[in-house]
């Protein structure tokens, strides 16, 4: 299964390896086409023009956000909130909901691996409400042990916000487990999704959290959108934390009544391009075997796993047993930095720094790790040309 | 590998790598800064104990990578028993050298070795790398602030 054809960037650039999927992913034809043939021939706003643009816009708007609900089976397009990306959907969630719940002396808990975009707007509610901001440790290999997790609930815990893959470790968190845990408790549990809408299958009724936050730009959609999927349970209790147009229903000068969920969390012109852009995205995952995907991306993180560990002085961070895409790992005496401009030099594309999640390089004792992550692109090649490269930053750094 | 990434990674510089010069902490130092690269996290502590507005002593200790640390290395080399005003013209040719458009020959006159760190231009990203340590000079002569962040 060679999909690089389908991803123009690698007619651009014919040598690229692109290893950083877990960062952004490439765009395949099918959703760069659609997102220049909607500017092109179809362009309007949504929601208001009586006009033929605008009626056919809102359709197509409307059709995206029912695609994605299918897509990750919510049990209705109005848990899909349409977001600029996971920052804003947690935050949605912080500030939405756990500023209006979380009082002083409660707790919050999260996990001691979280990106920033799960810590920072969890501390300021935290710092705002006088509430405990706790993390649930990890072990050595990047697992979760759920009987510690469950150790760390107490009767003031209010919401418990974690990751479905670490993008640092690879990590899959037992999400399912934690779900129940927290339910049995009386919980919500915010899960974000960022790394795993693209290589997990996502099932909300399955899973049933109250909250899951993605991207679309992980998905091989645009960027600038994002969803926040939120649970009929936790919809009403929800305020908004934008307020304009499209999310009226009616307004006086003296009072505004909102318009119901979905469209009550999207004030402003949404942007109707990258939902459009989305919705091709998912179905361009819905068009691949899913399994062989998977299938494929598991045997080039064992391949890469495997050469790494071959290699004196290299360190994989995170070895969870299941684990997804992402491999970081840090060279002694090498910094990661010199690890990326080396493999540039030779077109290969890895991520190298704290990856946006600093207490996860100070859990593991490293200033920095380099990561090479997946997509369904790659293909064995790529991981040779990424040890071939490898072997020459060794080489300078004898 | 390619020609300017082999110019970048030179042996000195990998020999000021792996050999920092100054890499220590002094005692009584007179100014002190520290320099942040959030993007990648590097971060050095910069001790300097200025007599007489001469550079007597000098350390630094911290992480980074092979360019900062040895930038910083090769700075402390530079900067030891000069005049505070000699050091401030160093610390200036150095950072126009790496952000104005100027040609190698034009390059700053008092930086010699120093210029062998010109190449990072072809690296813009690692431009802040270089110049990390020269800010927190910067910062600890003007001892405006202790803290330097290139963000």
């Amino acid at each position: 299964m060679n999909k690089k054809s389908d991803f123009p960037i690698f007619e651009s650039y014919p040598d690229l390896v692109y290893l950083d999927s877990a960062a952004t992913t490439q765009k395949p034809t099918h959703v760069i086409d659609a997102i220049s043939n909607y500017y092109s021939s179809e362009y309007g706003t949504v929601h208001r023009g009586v006009y033929e643009l605008s009626v056919a816009s809102t359709r197509r708007y409307n059709a995206a956000r029912m695609a994605i609900q299918s897509f990750i089976n919510a049990p209705s397009s109005r848990n899909v909130v349409f977001t600029t990306g996971t920052t804003h959907s947690i935050n949605l969630v912080a500030f939405g909901y756990a500023c209006h719940y979380v009082k002083e002396g409660d707790e919050i808990l999260i996990t001691e691996v979280e990106h920033h975009a799960n810590i920072v707007p969890w501390q300021q509610v935290a710092q705002r409400k006088g509430a405990h901001l706790k993390f649930v440790p990890v072990t050595d290999s990047g697992e979760i042990d759920i009987d510690v997790f469950s150790s760390l609930i107490t009767k003031k815990t209010k919401l418990i916000a974690m990751a479905h893959i670490s993008n640092v470790l690879g990590s899959i968190f037992p999400v399912h487990e934690i779900t129940a845990i927290a339910k049995e408790n009386g919980i919500p549990v915010l899960i974000d999704g960022a790394q795993a809408i693209a290589h997990e299958p996502i099932d909300m009724v399955t899973l049933d959290p109250d909250f899951y936050c993605f991207s679309g730009h992980k998905l091989y959609g645009p960027t600038g959108i994002g969803v926040c999927y939120i649970s009929d349970r936790m919809l009403d209790k929800m305020q908004p934390i934008l307020f304009g147009g499209d999310m009226i229903e009616t307004v006086k000068k003296e009072q505004t009544t909102f318009a119901p969920a979905p469209l009550r969390f999207e004030a402003g012109t949404p942007p109707i391009a990258q939902v459009i852009g989305l919705h091709a995205a998912v179905d361009f995952m819905q068009s691949l075997d899913f399994n062989a995907v998977k299938e494929k991306e598991t045997h080039l993180v064992e391949l890469v796993i495997g050469e790494l560990r071959s290699i004196k002085n290299v360190r994989i961070i995170g070895n969870a047993k299941q684990r997804s895409s992402a491999v970081s790992f840090t060279i002694d005496g090498i910094h990661p930095h010199d690890i990326g401009s080396i493999l540039d030099s030779e077109n290969i594309a890895i991520r190298v720094g704290h990856h946006c999640s600093q207490p996860t390089m100070i859990r593991y004792g490293v200033p920095a790790t380099a990561r090479v992550s997946f997509g369904v692109y790659n293909n064995e090649d790529d991981v040779h040309a990424f040890l071939r490269a490898l072997q020459a930053v060794l080489e300078v750094f004898g | 590998m390619q020609k300017n990434i082999k110019k970048l990674y030179q042996q000195v510089l990998l020999d000021h790598n792996k050999n920092p010069r100054n890499f220590k902490l002094i005692e009584n130092p007179t100014h002190v800064a520290r320099g942040v690269n959030p993007l990648c996290g590097d971060e050095y502590q910069l001790y300097l104990r200025i007599e007489k507005d001469i550079v007597q002593e000098v350390g630094f200790k911290g992480e980074g990578c092979a360019i900062s640390k040895s930038v910083s290395s090769m700075m402390t080399q530079a900067i030891i028993g000069q005049h505070v005003h000699h050091v401030i013209e160093l610390k200036d040719q150095f950072i126009t050298m790496l952000t104005e458009e100027i040609s190698e020959h034009d390059a700053g006159h008092l930086l010699g070795h120093l210029t062998i760190f010109e190449s990072v231009k072809d690296f813009p990203i690692r431009v802040k790398c270089a110049t990390l340590i020269w800010r927190a000079l910067e910062a600890a002569i003007n001892q405006t602030s202790t803290n330097v962040s290139t963000e």
